[in-house]
């Protein structure tokens, strides 16, 4: 089927078969390959981009389902053009919260989505938020850090 | 992993999706949130011919206070309802257990009726169904009819579902009494209960004690008949048939009803 999306602010269309999932629609058709495809079976988090504005995983949704909606991945967070980082892009690097990277995509798509729902939250609710995303380097700490610094930085921009 | 071949069909109103779903038959499937249905198409345990996406139809996004009742169209995410002021309200049970279903990306996508259709008897929202003695709402062919969540879940993914109905609302009467409590065990936060309770008043129903959803006949009686909720709890693996697995052996699971029916009746018990 014919199926369009809006990837980071622009069109993407193309003719793909009906059981294409939105993961493989973004990295093959779309060519942002920032969500990465973990455990294909919506555990790992790895995959998560946000579609209108709310995080899901793109390995257990259709491209179909996504037909005519926005998308967002990690390539489409900043602003286009001057090198300038996303707030929680800027704090995973401030408070080095990655190790590996290979999880790192979708856990500041999760951070996104829960500071639009929360904009201030606790550690324990950050620690709550991210319990669909897993870093197999273990290195929760600094990603906790990491949101926080940027839920601070929120709240007194 | 990706899906065998299916043909995709998006369905714009209730009316067309139950007209997609006839003339397609009995392989197709309707697809709300899709996050029961596509990680088995993945490992190809379901291999619809069709699939009727009703994922767009707004008109089964609702909450809506009706009186005695309660109203929640099919297609309300769990993230909704774990946010809705009136369910926190009216039906905490529900709210609260809808807020510990997978995690944020699930919640964000996952539906009420599509897990009540599914009929995973490890699923979080058919045992509180029972314990809130919901009503489905169905539409099909024949026409609509009311099915009662006692009558609806028959087996391992097998519901009373006709081919082509459709859930489309789930009706809660207002609690009577405002006791409830819900308690799952998992290995990691995002998996299904190894064992959960939902306790409403003096229903008592079990996740993942048997090939599908029930209700823990024998704490009730013991409740019923004065039992302390200790004393309750003792009962809870009778009459029950809990899957051995990966996760637990027959006896864990049974270990675990107990210790959780106990602990889900405690909680109760301090929301008199």
């Amino acid at each position: 089927m014919k199926v369009s999306i809006t990837v980071n602010g622009s069109p993407v269309a193309a003719e793909v078969p009906d059981r294409t999932l939105l993961v493989h629609f973004l990295r093959e058709q779309a060519g942002q390959t920032a969500a990465n495809v973990g455990c294909d079976t919506s555990s790992c988090g790895a995959c998560t981009v946000l579609l209108d504005g709310r995080s899901v995983k793109a390995c257990t949704l259709l491209a179909a389902q996504a037909d005519g909606r926005e998308v967002v991945t990690l390539e489409g967070l900043a602003p286009p053009g001057n090198g300038a980082m996303h707030p929680v892009q800027a704090a995973f690097q401030a408070e080095h919260g990655l190790q590996c990277g290979f999880c790192t995509p979708g856990m500041v798509l999760a951070a996104v989505s829960l500071l639009a729902e929360n904009p201030a939250p606790t550690e324990a609710e950050v620690r709550t938020a991210l319990e669909g995303n897993i870093c197999r380097c273990t290195g929760y700490h600094n990603i906790v850090r990491a949101i926080l610094t940027a839920a601070g930085e929120g709240r007194s921009a | 992993m990706i899906p065998a071949s299916f043909t995709y069909q998006r369905a714009l109103s209730v009316d067309e999706a139950l007209d997609l779903a006839a003339k397609a038959g009995e392989d197709a499937k309707f697809l709300a949130g899709g996050h029961s249905l596509l990680p088995l198409m993945k490992l190809r345990l379901a291999v619809p011919e069709t699939l009727v996406d009703i994922g767009r139809l707004r008109e089964l996004s609702y909450i809506r206070d009706e009186g005695d009742d309660i109203a929640v169209g099919a297609l309300t995410t769990h993230d909704e309802l774990s946010r809705a002021e009136m369910l926190t309200r009216e039906l905490p049970l529900l709210a609260f257990a809808a807020g510990q279903i997978g995690d944020p990306q699930v919640r964000h996508c996952g539906t009420i009726g599509g897990s009540l259709s599914h009929g995973d008897p490890a699923a979080d929202l058919p045992a509180v169904a029972l314990a809130l003695a919901a009503r489905l709402v169905v539409r099909g062919p024949a026409g609509t009819r009311q099915i009662a969540a006692a009558d609806f879940f028959s087996g391992l993914f097998e519901t009373a579902l006709e081919p082509g109905e459709l859930v489309t609302e789930i009706r809660f009467a207002k609690p009577g009494r405002p006791a409830w409590a819900f308690q799952k065990f998992t290995k990691r936060a995002i998996d299904w209960a190894i064992v959960g309770v939902a306790v409403q008043g003096g229903r008592v129903a079990l996740v993942n004690m048997g090939s599908a959803p029930l209700r823990a006949a024998a704490v009730e009686a013991a409740l019923a008949s004065g039992a302390t909720p200790a004393e309750a709890a003792s009962h809870a693996a009778e009459g029950t048939s809990a899957p051995a697995d990966l996760n637990a052996s027959r006896a864990y699971r049974e270990h675990l009803a107990r210790v959780l029916v106990g602990r889900a009746l405690s909680d109760a018990a301090s929301r008199p």
